[in-house]
């Protein structure tokens, strides 16, 4: 851990400190950001351990009369200072299989749906792929399970898919064995933590885990499952 | 010798938001490989700012919308300096466009009988924008990504052009390096396509990121391609002001669509006193007539607040140098007056913006359901860019082509709200389909090994100097120069002032030096970035000194009125012996049906 000193001013957000560290006096300090405007989930960091985005952290919440220490995401492996390599996450999302939709509804070619039936969707579609939720989830922070499990931010990206009233696929199967939802505990960490206030457990990952439990425990189902294959 | 890895690819899409994802996903649907080279991360380039949505004109809020009301809408928006072929093809394939975004798997807002749901604009007479709430760039860019990424591209994510690379006349390559280890690469590649977004952070107050370095406009031009209009930069009416670090944070214009209104210190909606000719017939002339249109009423005009962006934000900036702005330096936008209206409101608002919601309560402790915000202009986007063939978005080079904000011609002299998204999907997908057509029929060209050698000395030289200026440093005086004398308001004096400012930054660069080493090294970057930045600065400084007339983004104080002469022709910059060359681009003749539809829409 290095220290840097710089002068703290109204409004200021965590983001502008190491931005004015790196004009001061470390030019080569490494971090990602973008948009500043907690829109593209670029500067994610643990700011006093707690897993937040730069950007969106005004100094004013936080007591700068001692230090204030940033960390990268420490889930994902350390490239430098404040960057980890999070292309894990690239890779798990390609393996998901992609939005199918049914025949269009009109001659022209385009669907008809209402707006109650997309709200849900549209909630998991605000994620902005920050990857807080997997930092802070503890199956692969802790218990390094990224071989098994996908995480939050994977799991309410299936949701979303699953959940989209257009969609044909089906990821039930996947979501249970190789995607390991089963991992989760419903510690809802994932939920706190993100700037988007996506209810990640609640409304994404349980009904995902309903899902799989109708399609893989339900007696008659899997009675009538039996029945099909042959 | 300097160390490199080679990649090959049929087509090379440089820029991978809104414009460089369609460009490779159509490119990959045509067969041919493909790479796409991404500044940052997958996912994270600029298009998520985009917030109020896409311009399209399906008809499915007003049946009287049609392609000829969005050309002519962009017309007039644009100031008749537009390039028309492209503002027709625009208009007429957006829809097409929007509802292929769906088709894989966009999920839009929605109207009561299901269809995707449109939104009033600035500049658009009818109800045209298809949108997700506030957050329509997010969603464009994430369908796009989601989609492309089980199209067998090839994803080179974090890794900056440095200098195309050239076979003769053409174009055949790049060379670059990634950020992590600092690394050289070249690609080469049969054709490439440009689509670097924009130029805003030549200036200090700015809704753009760290990328939006006019990394596009100076390759091509240094590759020797024409850029056109560069004069023409828009500053968007309402960015945040207070507090200081998120000065230039964009506020949407969804806020006045859905009724919100800018106000003086004086409380005085000022935006009634000045409504140019040409859109009174289309304006509200009292305040009642014009929420009645942000509710939907038909038989409504719009209100001033939704008049073009160039227009609104030079009112704006009337307010506050004559002393009437708020605390800060803006003035009010209030959408919290509306509980005078609805019932619920607070959270109608909530609804309708909740990004914005966020950002203020966030960012400035303030409520927006209650509290009028403070804002004021920020450089938002360029109009002027490469200039390109509208049907194919080549360049004036081969094998180069241009798509979204780095291209120009579409938007003229001002661009309208939400024709940049559309912009974006419409030319992103022709100039794929181009390039990959020209990849077809042409092979590799030969890659000059002395050019690599060159580049890579040359971006390595501020290692190799010590106790140099820090580049964080020289970026801000070079945005203090721009955004003090090549501003909202010109004068040909202070702009030439910053063309020696800009000579003398330009020296600096070149004495720059870096600390530690190249593994992800800010600083360095940054001193890379310098020079793109002071060659976009140049080139609009010059393009703004050329242009002696008022039109659009261009306002010049020593030229208050709109000239026709210089309607006749875009400003043209190129590169002719190491200096830059302005020239005036003749503007063709309108096709008489296209002239036709634009006296039909009055």
């Amino acid at each position: 851990m290095v220290d840097y000193r710089t002068e703290v001013s109204e409004g200021m957000v965590v983001l502008d400190a190491v931005h004015q560290i790196q004009a001061e006096s470390a030019p080569d300090l490494a971090c990602r950001w973008n948009c500043k405007a907690g829109k593209c989930g670029s500067c994610s960091a643990e700011i006093n351990g707690k897993p937040k985005l730069m950007c969106m952290t005004r100094l004013d919440t936080i007591d700068v009369t001692k230090p204030v220490t940033i960390e990268p995401m420490r889930a994902f492996p350390p490239i430098k200072d404040l960057i980890s390599d999070i292309s894990w996450n690239y890779e798990v999302k390609k393996r998901i299989k992609k939005f199918k939709p049914r025949p269009p509804d009109a001659a022209d070619g385009t669907w008809r749906m209402q707006q109650s039936d997309i709200d849900r969707v549209q909630e998991f579609r605000k994620c902005i792929e920050c990857y807080l939720c997997q930092d802070v989830c503890h199956v692969l922070r802790d218990h390094v399970k990224h071989e098994e499990f996908i995480g939050p931010r994977f799991l309410v990206y299936s949701a979303a898919l699953e959940m989209h009233p257009l969609d044909t696929e089906d990821r039930v199967d996947e979501l249970k064995d190789e995607f390991g939802i089963g991992y989760c505990n419903i510690t809802k960490c994932c939920t706190k933590v993100c700037p988007e206030h996506i209810t990640i457990t609640d409304n994404a990952i349980i009904p995902l885990k309903e899902r799989v439990v109708d399609e893989h425990y339900d007696p008659l189902k899997k009675l009538v499952k039996l029945f099909r294959r042959k | 010798m300097i160390e490199y890895t080679t990649y090959e690819h049929d087509v090379l899409v440089i820029g991978a938001g809104g414009a460089g994802l369609r460009a490779a996903i159509e490119a990959s649907a045509a067969g041919v490989s493909v790479g796409l080279i991404c500044k940052s991360l997958l996912g994270k380039a600029h298009t998520v700012m985009a917030e109020g949505g896409m311009a399209a004109a399906m008809g499915n809020v007003d049946d009287r919308d049609n392609w000829k009301v969005h050309f002519s809408d962009t017309m007039r928006g644009g100031q008749y300096v537009n390039n028309w072929r492209m503002a027709e093809l625009h208009a007429k394939e957006a829809p097409e466009r929007v509802r292929e975004l769906e088709a894989w798997g966009a999920v839009f807002d929605r109207t009561k009988d299901g269809k995707i749901l449109q939104r009033n604009f600035g500049g658009h007479r009818y109800p045209r924008l298809a949108h997700v709430g506030d957050r329509t760039g997010l969603e464009l860019i994430r369908t796009l990504q989601d989609h492309g990424i089980h199209q067998g591209i090839d994803v080179h994510m974090e890794v900056t052009v440095i200098s195309l690379l050239k076979d003769g006349d053409r174009v055949v390559g790049v060379f670059a390096y990634e950020r992590e280890h600092g690394r050289f690469r070249v690609f080469k590649a049969k054709a490439v396509i440009l689509a670097t977004g924009g130029v805003g952070r030549a200036y200090k107050i700015t809704s753009n990121s760290w990328e939006g370095t006019g990394d596009g406009h100076a390759l091509a031009y240094h590759a020797g391609a024409e850029l056109i209009d560069m004069e023409f930069i828009q500053f968007h009416p309402t960015g945040m002001v207070w507090p200081p670090s998120v000065r230039g944070i964009l506020v949407t214009e969804g806020v006045r669509g859905e009724g919100g209104i800018l106000k003086n210190s004086e409380g005085k909606r000022f935006m009634f006193d000045d409504i140019p000719d040409n859109y009174k017939a289309q304006t509200a002339s009292d305040p009642e007539e014009g929420w009645r249109y942000t509710q939907g009423d038909k038989s409504a005009n719009r209100p001033p607040e939704l008049l073009t962006r160039d227009h609104v934000a030079r009112c704006i900036n009337r307010e506050v140098k004559a002393g009437r702005g708020s605390p800060h330096g803006g003035v009010y936008l209030d959408i919290a007056w509306i509980k005078e209206k609805l019932p619920n409101a607070s959270e109608h608002i909530k609804k309708k913006l909740p990004s914005m919601y966020h950002q203020f309560m966030q960012l400035a402790n303030l409520d927006i359901t209650t509290t009028p915000m403070e804002v004021g202009p920020t450089t938002h986007y360029i109009m002027g860019g490469i200039r390109v063939d509208a049907d194919t978005q080549a360049s004036t080079l081969p094998g180069l082509y241009a798509a979204g904000e780095c291209a120009s011609g579409i938007n003229g002299a001002n661009r309208l709200g939400g024709n940049s998204l559309s912009d974006l999907i419409v030319f992103g997908k022709r100039a794929g389909e181009y390039a990959a057509q020209f990849a077809k029929e042409n092979g590799h060209g030969s890659i000059d090994a002395a050019q690599i050698e060159s580049e890579a000395k040359r971006a390595l030289e501020p290692f190799d100097r010590e106790g140099g200026e820090n580049p964080f440093v020289i970026q801000n005086n070079l945005q203090d120069v721009m955004q003090k004398l090549v501003g909202i308001v010109r004068l040909e004096d202070e702009m030439k002032e910053a063309l020696d400012g800009l000579a003398k930054l330009n020296e600096r660069v070149s004495r720059s030096s870096v600390t530690g080493n190249i593994d992800f090294n800010p600083g360095w970057h940054t001193a890379l970035d310098l020079r793109n930045l002071l060659t976009v600065s140049e080139a609009i400084t010059r393009s703004a000194i050329e242009r002696k007339e008022s039109r659009g983004g261009q306002f010049r104080e020593d030229y208050p009125d709109k000239d026709p002469a210089f309607a006749k022709f875009n400003v043209a910059v190129r590169e002719v012996d190491g200096l830059m060359q302005i020239s005036h681009e003749p503007i063709p003749e309108m096709p008489a049906e296209l002239k036709a539809v634009i006296e039909e829409m009055g």
